[in-house]
């Protein structure tokens, strides 16, 4: 059923410290490495160690650049400082399934395949129900689902032939083949990338009840949802970076914006024709 | 949004189909079509041509196709499985109307049967630009002009082929109201869509900063994305090509779906030659709307691209 469940109690998920995290990648190592082999894996690689590996991540870490604000106007024209321009601060960011609460993954799903646990929140999808329309990763703002593709341009073993066979959409499952996982020691029980990070830079919890860590860290730390204008509700949270000690606040300008550019020499005989035409 | 071939044939082809069935529909229930037996089955099997060849390139966009019957089930929820339940229903009326007139009926139950038909391309229609407009994310497809111009669109270029058949057809009386009917649909079609260029133009663009939650902090900037190489995310949503020759492709198509039918149908009507401007005017449109279509996937910019570096060169 790709209708929402009730609103439940139980909100498991994620809080991401961005004031910690060095940008190891460790966590989204770990995941493909569980994932690969777990209850939802395998994981679909394309030409994995050819010239353009392509495959399914659940996480992914992202790095921006922050270029504090300019000072507002100085009055005192007299006492203009030369300051020096603060450093950017580097900020790195992993992105994953924020399991919402009310996330239109689910609903636009046609298939039932996509679907929100009614226990315990967590977002997750059916492989042996999902027609691979991609429409739920076109729902998503936050691009937690990858489609494992169907067609890959190289198989070279038997286990990518299987993969070949797929073309369903993936997704984190918080890792819900390990957090109930009875066959595992109990300080195991825990999502993949949450064990795996060297600065304890993710935590994981039921973000439903006031009273858990994770919570509490949230309420201490600002910890706040991403985009909450979609309407989704995210459950996971982000935790800011920490205000820097040396409180600089001098004026540097910020960088140009990139601009997008087009390399026909990349494009398929057709389409660079076309941009041939079309740039008369 | 990456222009996927298969979604853009789906909605330009069956979309074309349904707007055909629409006009056919309409004028067996009002009792107006001037022809009866196979001057009805033509029309009708030229829409089911249509429609099933753009429902078949559809499935070629699953990573699944052969579990296409499982997306019948989510109707209350999802706009695609409404979409593909009403385009099978279709099939209903559209068989009933082939066996009246096959037998030759002109009596109430073609006029029942054409009502039906109508009803269920209307419907279908309705999922189709449903689909696009209830996508958050994608603030292009949110836009007001959406929803109108996927029924405009369709009525358009099924009209003009709906026009070509009775121009071509033999002992076909067709009076000078229906031409300037889509006349006065390509005119709308035009404005319309024109409005939703100029909207979407005007609409800011996700940032970084805003998709990070890190504006608060400063200016923020991608500096790398998560992999060197392009990913599903980048490929299907980062989509940047079509940026390059927008502005001249939206006047290729502009002239394709509008100008030349307009031209077409108004020396059609000064000139009598409508056998020769009505096939004509409905291959144009036709091509202008994949343009069209092409367009409103490449320049809509889904709100996951802001995470990720602008593309470089």
């Amino acid at each position: 059923m790709t209708s929402l469940p009730a609103p439940a109690k139980k909100k498991l998920g994620l809080v991401i410290d961005l004031d910690i995290c060095v940008g190891c990648h460790a966590c989204a190592v770990a995941c493909k490495a569980w994932n690969d082999g777990g209850d939802f894996g395998p994981l679909a690689d394309d030409d994995p160690y050819g010239a353009e590996p392509h495959g399914v991540w659940f996480n992914r870490v992202h790095s921006y650049e922050v270029q504090p604000p300019a000072p507002g106007p100085r009055l005192d024209l007299l006492h203009l400082e030369d300051t020096a321009a603060p450093a950017p601060q580097m900020v790195h960011f992993p992105r994953s399934c924020l399991h919402c609460e009310t996330p239109d993954c689910v609903t636009v799903c046609p298939t039932g395949a996509s679907y929100k646990r009614a226990e315990d929140g967590i977002v997750l999808v059916d492989q042996d129900k999902c027609i691979g329309c991609q429409l739920c990763a076109w729902a998503c703002p936050y691009g937690a689902r990858e489609i494992a593709l169907p067609h890959p341009k190289t198989t070279t073993s038997d286990t990518d032939r299987k993969d070949a066979k797929r073309g369903t959409m993936q997704k984190c499952t918080l890792c819900v083949d390990r957090i109930y996982n009875e066959t595992l020691d109990a300080r195991d029980r825990q999502p993949a990338c949450v064990l795996a990070c060297p600065t304890h830079a993710r935590m994981f919890g039921d973000l439903g009840d006031p009273d858990s860590d994770v919570s509490k860290v949230v309420a201490e730390r600002g910890g706040f949802a991403l985009m909450p204008e979609f309407g989704y509700q995210p459950v996971n949270r982000y935790l800011p970076p920490r205000p820097r000690r040396d409180g600089s606040t001098a004026t540097a300008p910020p960088p140009a914006p990139a601009t997008e550019t087009l390399d026909a020499n990349q494009l398929p005989p057709l389409l660079r024709w076309l941009d041939k035409a079309l740039s008369r | 949004m990456r222009p996927a071939l298969s979604v853009i044939f789906f909605t330009v082809l069956s979309g074309a189909g349904y707007g055909l069935w629409c006009w056919l529909g309409v004028a067996l229930a009002a009792g107006v079509y001037p022809l009866a037996g196979v001057g009805v089955l033509a029309p009708l099997v030229f829409g089911f041509v249509l429609v099933t060849a753009g429902l078949l390139a559809s499935t070629s966009h699953l990573g699944r196709p052969e579990r296409a019957w499982r997306a019948l089930s989510q109707w209350r929820s999802s706009w695609l499985s409404r979409e593909g339940v009403a385009s099978l229903a279709a099939y209903l009326p559209m068989l009933a109307v082939a066996w009246l007139a096959w037998r030759g009926s002109t009596g109430g139950g073609l006029r029942v049967a054409g009502a039906l038909l109508a009803a269920c391309a209307l419907a279908t229609l309705l999922c189709t630009a449903n689909i696009y407009r209830s996508l958050k994310t994608i603030a292009a497809w949110r836009a007001r002009q959406v929803l109108p111009l996927y029924f405009v669109f369709a009525w358009l270029s099924g009209g003009l082929w709906l026009w070509a058949w009775l121009a071509l057809a033999p002992h076909a009386a067709i009076g000078e109201a229906f031409p300037l009917t889509l006349l006065a649909l390509a005119v709308i079609a035009a404005i319309t869509k024109f409005d939703y260029w100029r909207g979407i133009d005007a609409q800011p663009a996700n940032s970084a900063g805003h998709a990070t939650g890190l504006e608060t902090l400063g200016q923020v900037r991608a500096f790398e994305g998560p992999v060197t190489e392009p990913s599903y995310l980048t490929h299907e949503m980062a989509f940047a090509l079509a940026r390059k020759h927008g502005a001249r492709l939206r006047r290729i198509a502009l002239g394709l779906f509008a100008v030349l039918p307009v031209l077409a149908i108004v020396v059609a009507v000064t000139t009598g030659q409508a056998a020769w401007m009505a096939p004509i005017a409905a291959i144009a449109a036709l091509a202008g709307l994949f343009i069209e279509r092409w367009l409103f996937f490449a320049q809509a910019q889904h709100a996951l691209a802001a995470f990720f570096p602008a593309p470089q060169g």
